[in-house]
């Protein structure tokens, strides 16, 4: 890929816009359209295509296999993370509204937080897959 | 805190989950499934003696209240199969620690019983909730790690098992949300009790008759009912000794759950039964099963394959009961939901300590093994008895209750075809009984006893397949409460 400039600057000029705007989804996801989900697949997208122009060795430096693993696990607890603390506070599982003093904010909160461990979760699991088909270079026994 | 059970019960796995594959070395995860199962034992037996004791329990998730939120409901009904689902949980577990480190490579094991707690999850949540489309996604859960964990299996066609499972697994699951989906257009409802409210005024249309047939096809296809079933053989052949007894023992009566549950509680058994006419073709093909799948069952010379397709056989005595539809015939099909667990469950551990030692299921190796391996081979003996149904099993206690519920509406053959089931089931137990215990031992193999750690979980099961064989009043009392509470909900 050493020779296709277009290619090489047009992905460095387009990856920052798209992990911003997988940002925009997520936070953004209680006004409008989106959330934790479509987030965290638009923000893997943002580093499969660093892999497809810069190689999939790149792409490991910045962001490491482990690291992925850590993510795909990390972002289901900080979700059930969130409903033992709305338990600990007096509310049902997942009742947000314990979380704040104005129930209203708390529900804010609470939906924020939990997308933001779905999106962590879906770009762990997301990038894994890639990793797994990318990096595939024999049958194993 | 005990507010909070029936989500906790949920809970604490899922989160065990994740701890299991981030801690990353075998023994750690190890220890967080063995903690999560006995956890969620707990928890399931302290549900089930709330539920018989004060009746239903409701917990509404994130505090949004019952028909828009999602809910759980726990009765004697699914408070049973959690206690089914989480006491072989909480045996497979500490099981499976010598046994997966013989057919696991290291690297994967903390990532196995990462899969191996989901698919307890996926389980518990399934019998667990109230809600309907909460039920697709706890079965996408438990499903898409069982496919993960078959495939972990050390034969290279555990693969080939797991994808066939996965396709097949995936059909049913579309349908299941299709019906779901038909339902939610005509009610404006997911959850369980307001679908039973509003199915009544629409089930005139056609979709209701519709989504009916899908959620028959697709739950039938998850439980591997006659001739559904193809996935199931190579699926438990293949995969390791641990996952064959957890989900031989759990995932196929979770389905069977979920029949009771849409056919009695939300669809109701007149419209079941009397409008739909589900016995004629639940009761042929239950009866097709039993004999059929016994017959191949015969013909099999790897033990686990042997006792696999004896599985969907078995599930045939559980679809016989739901078919007749009747207090008598419900019990005997929710009684062998937990019998069958206690008999399966004790007959592929037996058969994971043969892998352990022998390394192969296949008869031909298994020469002798009465000797050699004298405990294994007793457990595996008491089970294939319980199967076949001898009386102080808790095999004979199912049948009993089958054959009077035949008898109660006056079907004689069906009756004789259960007996049948049991002669058949008697030659092929014999098969493995006679290569056990009248060849001889190859002594230069050197095979010695399969250790402690997985010789206790099996003889507890073994020892409980004798003790609800001859005490079985609690079975029975909760099993008939459960039928009462299905059919009382018309």
């Amino acid at each position: 890929m050493d020779d296709r400039v277009i290619l090489r600057v047009g992905a460095k000029i387009l990856i920052p816009f798209i992990l911003l705007f997988a940002l925009y989804v997520q936070f953004h996801g209680d006004y409008g359209p989106g959330g934790g989900f479509q987030a965290g697949v638009i923000f893997a997208a943002g580093f499969v295509l660093y892999a497809l122009i810069y190689g999939l060795e790149n792409v490991k430096k910045v962001l490491p296999p482990q690291a992925v693993y850590i993510c795909s696990a990390l972002g289901v607890l900080l979700y059930a993370g969130v409903g033992y603390v709305t338990m600990a506070l007096g509310g049902n599982f997942l009742d947000y509204g314990v979380l704040a003093h104005d129930p209203e904010h708390g529900q804010h909160y609470g939906i924020l937080l939990v997308e933001l461990g779905v999106l962590i979760t879906v770009f762990g699991v997301m990038v894994a897959v890639f990793y797994a088909f990318a990096g595939r270079r024999r049958v194993d026994t | 805190m005990t507010d909070h059970l029936p989500v906790l019960l949920v809970v604490v796995p899922l989160v065990a989950a994740p701890i299991a594959a981030l801690l990353n070395r075998p023994r750690l995860s190890w220890a967080v499934a063995v903690a999560a199962t006995l956890w969620a034992l707990y928890v399931a037996l302290e549900l089930l003696s709330q539920t018989m004791a004060a009746g239903v329990i409701h917990y509404e998730l994130g505090g949004w209240a019952a028909p828009y939120g999602i809910e759980y409901v726990v009765d004697p009904v699914n408070a049973w199969v959690v206690v089914i689902v989480a006491l072989i949980g909480a045996l497979v577990a500490p099981y499976a620690c010598a046994s997966v480190e013989r057919e696991i490579t290291e690297d994967r094991i903390p990532l196995f019983y990462a899969a191996f707690i989901l698919c307890l999850t996926g389980l518990l949540g399934i019998a667990v909730t109230g809600d309907v489309f909460n039920v697709f996604v706890f079965l996408e859960i438990s499903s898409l790690s069982a496919y993960a964990l078959i495939a972990l299996g050390s034969d290279r066609r555990a693969l080939t098992a797991s994808f066939q499972y996965l396709i097949m697994g995936s059909v049913g699951a579309t349908f299941i949300v299709i019906g779901i989906g038909l339902m939610y257009v005509m009610t404006g409802t997911l959850n369980m009790a307001d679908l039973a409210d509003r199915l009544p005024e629409v089930s005139g249309t056609r979709t209701i008759p519709v989504a009916f047939t899908f959620l028959t096809v697709g739950i039938t296809l998850k439980l591997a009912l006659f001739p559904l079933h193809l996935w199931l053989p190579n699926a438990y052949t293949y995969a390791p000794s641990a996952v064959t007894a957890f989900i031989a023992s759990t995932a196929t009566k979770v389905g069977v759950y979920l029949l009771l549950r849409f056919f009695f509680t939300i669809f109701g058994a007149t419209f079941s039964f009397d409008v739909m006419q589900l016995d004629r073709i639940l009761m042929p093909l239950a009866l097709i099963a039993i004999v059929t799948m016994s017959l191949v069952a015969i013909y099999q010379e790897n033990v686990k394959r042997l006792l696999a397709y004896s599985s969907v056989a078995q599930i045939g005595y559980m679809v016989l009961g739901i078919s007749f539809a009747s207090v008598l015939g419900l019990t005997a099909g929710i009684l062998h939901l937990f019998n069958h667990a206690l008999i399966k469950g004790a007959l592929f551990m037996s058969m994971g300590c043969v892998m352990y030692r022998v390394g192969s299921v296949r008869l031909e190796r298994m020469h002798g093994l009465g000797r050699v391996m004298p405990w294994t081979m007793a457990a595996f003996v008491v089970g294939g008895l319980s199967l076949i149904g001898v009386p102080l099993t808790v095999g004979f206690i199912s049948k009993w209750y089958l054959v009077q519920a035949a008898l109660e509406q006056g079907m004689w053959p069906v009756a004789g075809v259960v007996l049948l089931g049991s002669l058949l089931a008697l030659m092929y137990v014999w098969k493995v009984v006679e290569v056990a215990y009248f060849h001889e031992a190859d002594p230069e193999l050197g095979i010695s006893e399969a250790p402690l750690s997985l010789l206790v979980p099996t003889w507890v099961l073994v020892l409980s397949n004798l003790y609800f064989g001859i005490n079985a009043s609690d079975s029975v009392g909760i099993a008939t409460r459960a039928a009462e509470v299905l059919l009382g909900a018309l």
